[in-house]
């Protein structure tokens, strides 16, 4: 096991747990940043896509002539023409297929039907007006439960051996031994509930620009990827183009939240294209694209059921899941879990049985599933398993805290297995609690609930918390892994002559400050300052490869190797040391930037003088320079813990709810820069509050998506915004280098719960038990007049 | 068409279709890419730049509406190589995390300190609410406005 090392400590004073100002701000307070849009190549062309009006029809016939004759216009790429090329389909991160461009059928509203490439993207947008095409419409399948009926239209009759619209089945626990519990349990409680669709909508848009070499053959592609080195692996597998040929550059990201980890069709065609004109092809997505055909998140209809003893001890929890998964089934998750993490539906609780039922369906939608924000489905987990807990409160008659103090997991249980099979690293979940409630007030507040109620008031206060555990981190490579890729990551650390470095990872961040944080870490190793050090991420030809940066998972991952690469480093700039100031290299000690002689502390050298003798002075028979690379494959998981808790007052004349106090308390290990943990935290929460009070991505009757736009797809702005109180406490991990353990989902993870859990409450004494999300007020009226009272 | 515009306090003449947005002049035929575009509905303020001294969404205006106007971007916020006190409060208060909205709110927040310099937490959230952030949940762009104000007070002292 590595050794843990929490900050600040003597050893290292400085760089660990500083909020350093982030290093990156330069370039972007001054409109200098560099995101695809921005990639201007000579020559370069202008893609635009055509999408299907249907939700599902029948292709009869394209006819792109007027199209083609419009001038400008310099290709149209139709699915047709794909097919020539053996490129009409692709395969998504779930090893299904997708439709590149749609040859036999339509199968979502917003399916890419063909694209026009043009000199200008004015024209391109003029000729996708000029493309006729005859549908003949088809029966739309809108809802899972509707795809499983029998005599479902089959969505995916272009699969062999595809004869319903089912696609998985996937169990977790022991369904026997929970029977057990259930049998033996004083009270059953359960909870139906359904998570919506959402999308990430990063405010960039996804884009790329493909310029293939026609006389090297190499193949050079800007695009908005949060996992650029897996994608020029599937880029190979897909196009048969030779890899070392491919070159993927993820330039700054606009957002990603998990939107930008899939490969879209607009990636495909444009390259395809550049590879048969011999022309770079920039292709910018629009809003109603990026909303209706990329990745989607959630879409989870979950019943949940707690058995519980005569006290208030859980017993056993059985949930059956079914999801909605478009029509392909491209969650972007480890492969051997076929619901992402959803079996880390346990949560804090210690449930000695557990069993997760799960189904996924094809429907008429796009497709997507993507960790929004998540690792893979643990945000549908949290969100059931936080409000059944408050469902079992109200019906037992016990405080929310209370149930959930009684039930954590206690601190000398770690490391804890769960019934569904995962192995807590470290938690300690009670002082989160009390620290949220203490900072919250919550005595008073109940208080004052308690008085409202009693008075009859029309705006009644509701208390919602929620006590989250994740899993993030992934993964170790034994169980981890992403279309046969073992999910480790990397780092590359080069030391200059001067003293200055580079770091290269395997990584690519979107805004979670990477370019600071990671440098830290090699300030907190070597000495070097983080403004000496350039982080490099998103080049595939000059970064280590890796998986990418979602799910949380780049301090836990890269985090870890750019550690441990430093302390390989250290550990040759000791011999260094030993030469230059000869002595043995047992007689030196090591601190924050320097090597010392033990009893002569005068004699010192430090890591730059150490760098420059590494080039110009290095001992005979060592290899020279001040460098390596490392490959961390990490030994578990990582399980950060949060309570989170909401007040909200409720209007119950109208419905209409306002958060009054939202408090954080976050555990996620060690920090290495507070303030950009804390941004993280407030962005995650922001986005719990988006989920629970209004974002969705709905469908009419007919496939038609309605939440194609900023118009109707509601996303919060700084008025319906909450103030968030932060405060923390540190349960380091204990198998990560550094103690920790990731932070950027935890928040969007939890929160929505409480918030949810807050509204329920204020008006529970009025008989309401659940609303679904989005809690809009009209639901919020509607429950109240359809409750029993 | 020919149109001529003030752009970060220089005069720039160019020859533009009618048809093109403010936006795509700004960003294509001006090079200053700064202003991004984030939505094809008004909705995001990714695009927002200052004409006459007043925030407006360059993605909802012809070029050709700006000719003879002035247009203040991103670019032209700090002076002789000093950042604006809204940019450096923006730094210091992490007021940005993937930088694509930073733009358009830092324009939005230096034109609204000079009409109130002093302004309350609630005034300043009303004011950047024509601009969305997907990353920052807000509050530390209101805490920049915030030191923004009170730096650019102490400086007028
Ligand atoms: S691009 Fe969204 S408002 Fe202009
Ligand atoms: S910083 Fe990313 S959208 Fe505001």
């Amino acid at each position: 096991m590595t050794t843990v090392e929490t900050a600040p400590s003597a050893e290292h004073p400085g760089w660990m747990g500083k909020s350093v100002p982030r290093i990156e701000d330069a370039r972007f307070i001054a409109g200098r940043g560099n995101y695809v849009e921005d990639v201007v190549l000579p020559n370069m062309l202008h893609m635009a896509i055509l999408r299907s009006p249907y939700a599902h029809a029948r292709i009869v016939s394209i006819d792109s002539s007027a199209a083609m004759a419009l001038p400008g216009v310099v290709a149209v790429v139709t699915g047709a023409l794909l097919a020539e090329h053996k490129l009409a389909w692709m395969p998504t991160l779930s090893g299904d297929t997708q439709a590149v461009l749609a040859t036999d059928k339509v199968r979502f509203q917003g399916q890419e039907v063909a694209c026009v490439v043009a000199e200008d993207r004015y024209v391109a947008h003029d000729a996708l007006e000029l493309i006729v095409v005859d549908y003949e419409p088809l029966p739309a399948v809108v809802t899972p439960q509707a795809a499983l009926e029998d005599g479902a239209p089959l969505i995916r009759d272009d699969k062999d051996g595809q004869v319903d619209n089912r696609v998985y089945h996937w169990e977790a626990g022991d369904a026997a031994a929970t029977e057990a519990a259930f049998a033996g349990a004083d009270r059953v409680v359960s909870l139906t509930t359904f998570y919506p669709r959402s999308h990430p909508a990063p405010l960039e848009c996804c884009g790329c620009v493909a310029d293939v070499n026609p006389a090297s053959g190499k193949a050079t592609i800007w695009m908005t990827s949060q996992a650029p080195h897996a994608i020029r692996t599937v880029f190979a597998l897909v196009a048969g183009l030779p890899e070392q040929n491919i070159q993927i550059i993820s330039p700054d990201i606009g957002g990603g939240f998990g939107n930008k980890v899939p490969v879209y069709p607009g990636y495909v065609v444009a390259t395809a294209a550049s590879l048969l004109i011999g022309r770079p092809v920039k292709w910018i997505e629009d809003r109603t694209g990026n909303l209706i055909s990329t990745g989607f998140a959630r879409d989870f209809h979950m019943t949940g059921e707690l058995a519980l003893d005569g006290a208030g001890k859980m017993l056993g929890l059985r949930v059956k899941m079914l999801s909605d998964q478009g029509y392909a089934y491209a969650d972007a998750q480890p492969s051997k879990f076929r619901a992402g993490l959803f079996h880390m539906v346990t949560g804090s609780y210690d449930l000695p049985a557990a069993h997760v039922v799960t189904d996924g369906a094809y429907t008429n939608k796009a497709p997507g599933g993507v960790a929004y924000r998540c690792s893979f489905r643990i945000t549908e987990a949290s969100y059931l398993i936080e409000r059944l807990v408050d469902v079992a409160a109200v019906e037992i008659g016990m405080d929310p805290a209370e149930l959930r103090r009684m039930n954590f997991v206690q601190p000398d249980q770690f490391p804890y297995r769960s019934a569904t099979g995962f192995v807590y690293d470290s938690g300690d979940y009670a002082p989160a609690l009390d620290l949220a409630l203490e900072q919250v007030g919550y005595a008073e507040v109940r208080a004052e609930q308690q008085a409202r109620r009693a008075a009859g008031a029309t705006k009644q206060l509701g208390i919602g918390i929620a006590s989250m555990t994740e899993a993030l981190g992934a993964g170790p490579s034994r169980d981890y892994d992403i279309l046969g890729i073992k999910m480790f990551d990397s780092a590359e650390l080069r030391v200059h002559p001067t003293g200055k470095a580079i770091l290269k990872l395997g990584v690519r961040h979107q805004g979670q400050g990477h370019e600071t944080t990671f440098a830290q870490i090699v300030a907190h190793e070597l000495g070097i300052p983080p403004q000496d050090i350039v982080v490099q991420e998103g080049d595939t030809d000059n970064t280590p490869y890796g998986l990418g940066t979602y799910a949380s998972r780049s301090t836990p991952t890269a985090g870890a190797a750019a550690a441990l690469v430093a302390r390989t480093l250290r550990e040759k700039a000791r011999k260094i040391a030993a030469y230059l100031l000869e002595v043995a290299e047992e007689d030196l000690e090591w601190e924050a930037d320097r090597f010392s002689v033990k009893g002569a502390p005068e004699k010192v050298k430090t890591i730059q003088e150490i760098a420059f003798a590494a080039y110009t002075n290095h001992p005979q028979g060592m290899d020279a320079g001040l460098e390596g690379v490392k490959y961390y494959d990490p030994p578990n998981l990582t399980f950060p813990f949060a309570t989170y808790i909401v007040v909200a007052e409720v209007d119950v004349a109208t419905g209409e709810w306002t958060p009054v106090k939202v408090v954080a308390v976050d555990d996620c290990g060690v920090r290495i820069n507070p303030m950009i943990v804390e941004g993280q935290i407030m962005g995650g929460l922001t986005e719990g509050y988006a989920m629970a009070a209004m974002q969705q991505i709905a469908f009419d009757e007919d496939g038609n998506c309605i939440g194609s736009n900023f118009m109707d797809y509601l996303i919060p702005t700084a008025m319906e915004t909450p103030h968030f109180d932060l405060f923390d406490t540190c349960t380091p991990s204990p198998h990560h280098p550094l103690g920790c353990k990731g932070v950027g989902e935890s928040a969007t993870v939890g929160s929505p719960a409480a918030f949810v859990n807050a509204v329920v409450d204020a008006v529970s004494h009025l008989g309401v038990r659940n609303i679904d999300m989005p809690v809009l007020s009209s639901r919020v009226w509607e429950a109240i007049h359809a409750a029993p009272g | 068409m020919n149109i001529t515009v003030t752009v970060n306090g220089s005069a720039r003449t160019s020859e533009v279709e009618p048809r093109m947005l403010l936006v795509h002049y700004i960003r294509e035929v001006l090079g200053l890419r700064g202003a991004h575009v984030g939505c094809d509905t008004t909705s995001c303020g990714v695009c927002t730049v200052l004409l006459d001294g007043l925030p407006v969404k360059s993605c909802t205006m012809f070029a050709v509406q700006a000719d003879g106007r002035s247009i203040m971007t991103v670019e032209g916020m700090a002076t002789n190589g000093q950042l604006h006190p809204v940019q450096a409060a923006f730094h210091s208060e992490h007021g940005l995390q993937c930088g694509f909205c930073t733009p358009g709110m830092m324009l939005v927040a230096k034109a609204f300190l000079e009409e109130n310099p002093a302004p309350s937490e609630e005034e300043i959230r009303w004011a950047i609410s024509g601009n969305l952030c997907r990353c920052t949940g807000y509050q530390n762009i209101v805490k920049a406005v915030q030191a923004a104000a009170r730096n650019m007070s102490e400086v007028s002292k």
